[in-house]
């Protein structure tokens, strides 16, 4: 599972560090180093920039993983250096800007925008594979999610727009229900999609969603 | 007092439907006049809801005009812009009005219009719609409680006869059937031979299947919706006859074409009638009835 991640336009960035001359950034070592958003070389040239905007930056870091409960005793670590300055810039997904926030009483920017949760398919290349619908489908759909994979998630089947096997949105996209399609094909299944799927509950874990394991 | 559509569709005749676009703006002129010149002519309209995914003025308002003047509407509701509470309600609201007939879609995909940044909303699909529908008609809303005062509509889908690969599509168009639809209008066919073969396909369910007739205007038109437009596919030898002709009279060729084809598919009992769409030129509707031999 990965966090993916793209970097915010430096404009933007910009515009958000307006009034702070003095900035700390904190990369992650795991998602943002491995889509190349917030890794450590990522992190080096982010001060090299503002450094030329004329921001002193106070330090940096690349926590291992921002989000996880190791992230405090990053922050205790380099508390020096973060008190040192007036902004926390975090290249990280918003699950370690979320967490950062958590623990440092300044205001905390995000330099990256969180796109999606997914798998690495082939070297570089993430793919968005489950929406967390909160009802899987997956063993119906041969393991491809339609709620994901069909641009407007339809449960039905393809709409008019499917293109020999391509999305109407893109035609570089494949369209998921021709995937499940070939899937069940294949495995003998095909009745599967025959089966009606009636309207999704939208709900089944009312936003914001937490959970308690007990 | 005119047949319903429904009853229409059980006749023993070939039917005719067309569709009127509504503007965008509140300028209706336009839409009043081709309602007008049509409404007689065809047995019913369609009227588009924001076709393409471009913000107009609203399905149910063109539907609620043809109903002014005496004619018979099809509402297209795609499922991109309203929940299933919307969709519900604008069935309550258009059964009080009259409106009978419901053409229920999926929609395209907000990305190919004109309002990229917006929510797609899809909460229900095609196949769902068609299932509420029924249960509406049951006398319950989705939620499973009771209506004050049921629905009653004749609903149709649609299906594309020269998808790729055809089966997924095929599967899904059987489900409509299952959820309820009682007639088709399929997506533009230009190739007769390939169409005639879904029909043999397709006359073995109880559901009345009628052919999309899209207007060629240009030789340029057919190879875009060729490269652009899934499942439309026109052949190279209509793009010819569409380039051979005199500059400005394309589109008399095009109307030619279509007539031809509508008439083949009436002579030859192919389908069970057609969906001429002139997306935009809804004034040559007329001509292209009578190329076809069927005007009124």
């Amino acid at each position: 599972m990965k966090s993916i991640t793209k970097q915010k336009t430096f404009e933007e960035i910009e515009q958000q560090l307006d009034g702070f001359d003095r900035v700390y950034i904190a990369g992650c070592g795991t998602c943002a180093t491995m889509s190349k958003t917030g890794g450590r070389e990522e992190v080096l040239e982010m001060r090299e920039r503002l450094q030329e905007l004329g921001k002193l930056v106070t330090g940096w870091i690349v926590i291992p993983t921002a989000c996880d409960e190791m992230t405090e005793v990053a922050i205790k670590e380099n508390n020096g250096a973060i008190q040192n300055a007036k902004c926390i810039l975090v290249m990280s997904c918003a699950l370690g800007v979320h967490k950062l926030s958590t623990y440092i009483d300044k205001p905390v920017i995000p330099a990256l925008d969180t796109l999606f949760i997914g798998i690495e398919d082939s070297p570089g290349c993430f793919q968005e594979v489950c929406a967390q619908c909160g009802q899987c489908v997956l063993g119906e759909t041969a393991g491809i999610c339609p709620l994901t994979a069909c641009h407007k998630g339809l449960l039905n089947g393809p709409c008019g727009g499917t293109d020999n096997g391509k999305c109407e949105v893109d035609k570089e996209k494949d369209c998921g229900w021709t995937l499940i399609y070939q899937r069940l094909k294949e495995q003998g299944r095909l009745d599967l999609m025959r089966k009606y799927h009636s309207p999704r509950d939208c709900n089944v874990a009312p936003r914001p969603r937490t959970t308690r394991i007990t | 007092m005119a047949p319903s559509f429904r009853e229409v569709l059980k006749f023993d005749k070939f039917v005719i439907t067309s569709e009127i676009g509504p503007p965008k703006g509140t300028n209706i002129e336009k839409m009043l006049h081709h309602i007008d010149l049509l409404k007689d002519k065809v047995d019913a309209l369609n009227v588009t809801d924001h076709q393409s995914s471009v913000m107009r003025f609203p399905s149910i308002g063109g539907c609620l005009a043809i109903k002014e003047r005496g004619g018979e509407p099809i509402l297209q509701m795609t499922c991109r812009d309203r929940n299933r509470l919307s969709l519900q309600a604008e069935l309550l609201f258009a059964y009080t009005r009259g409106i009978r007939n419901v053409l229920c879609l999926t929609g395209d995909a907000v990305l190919v219009g004109d309002h990229k940044e917006a929510k797609g909303v899809f909460d229900l699909d095609s196949t769902q719609l068609l299932m509420t529908i029924r249960q509406m008609e049951a006398g319950k809303d989705l939620g499973g409680n009771e209506l004050d005062g049921a629905v009653e509509f004749c609903a149709g889908a649609i299906v594309t006869p020269e998808a790729n690969p055809i089966e997924p599509q095929l599967i899904k168009f059987e489900k409509k059937v299952e959820a309820g639809a009682e007639f088709f209008q399929t997506q533009a066919i230009y190739d007769l031979d390939k169409f005639a073969k879904f029909m043999e396909y397709a006359r073995q369910f109880p559901v009345k299947i009628l052919a999309g007739i899209i207007l060629l205007v240009s030789a340029r038109m057919a190879k875009y919706m060729n490269e652009n437009v899934p499942g439309i596919f026109v052949p190279q030898n209509l793009i010819d006859d569409l380039a051979s002709a005199p500059k400005g009279e394309a589109i008399n060729k095009g109307i030619e074409i279509a007539g031809r084809m509508i008439a083949t598919l009436e002579k030859e009992s192919i389908c069970d009638g057609v969906h001429v769409m002139a997306i935009g030129r809804e004034e040559v509707v007329p001509d292209i009835l009578k190329a076809a031999g069927l005007a009124t």
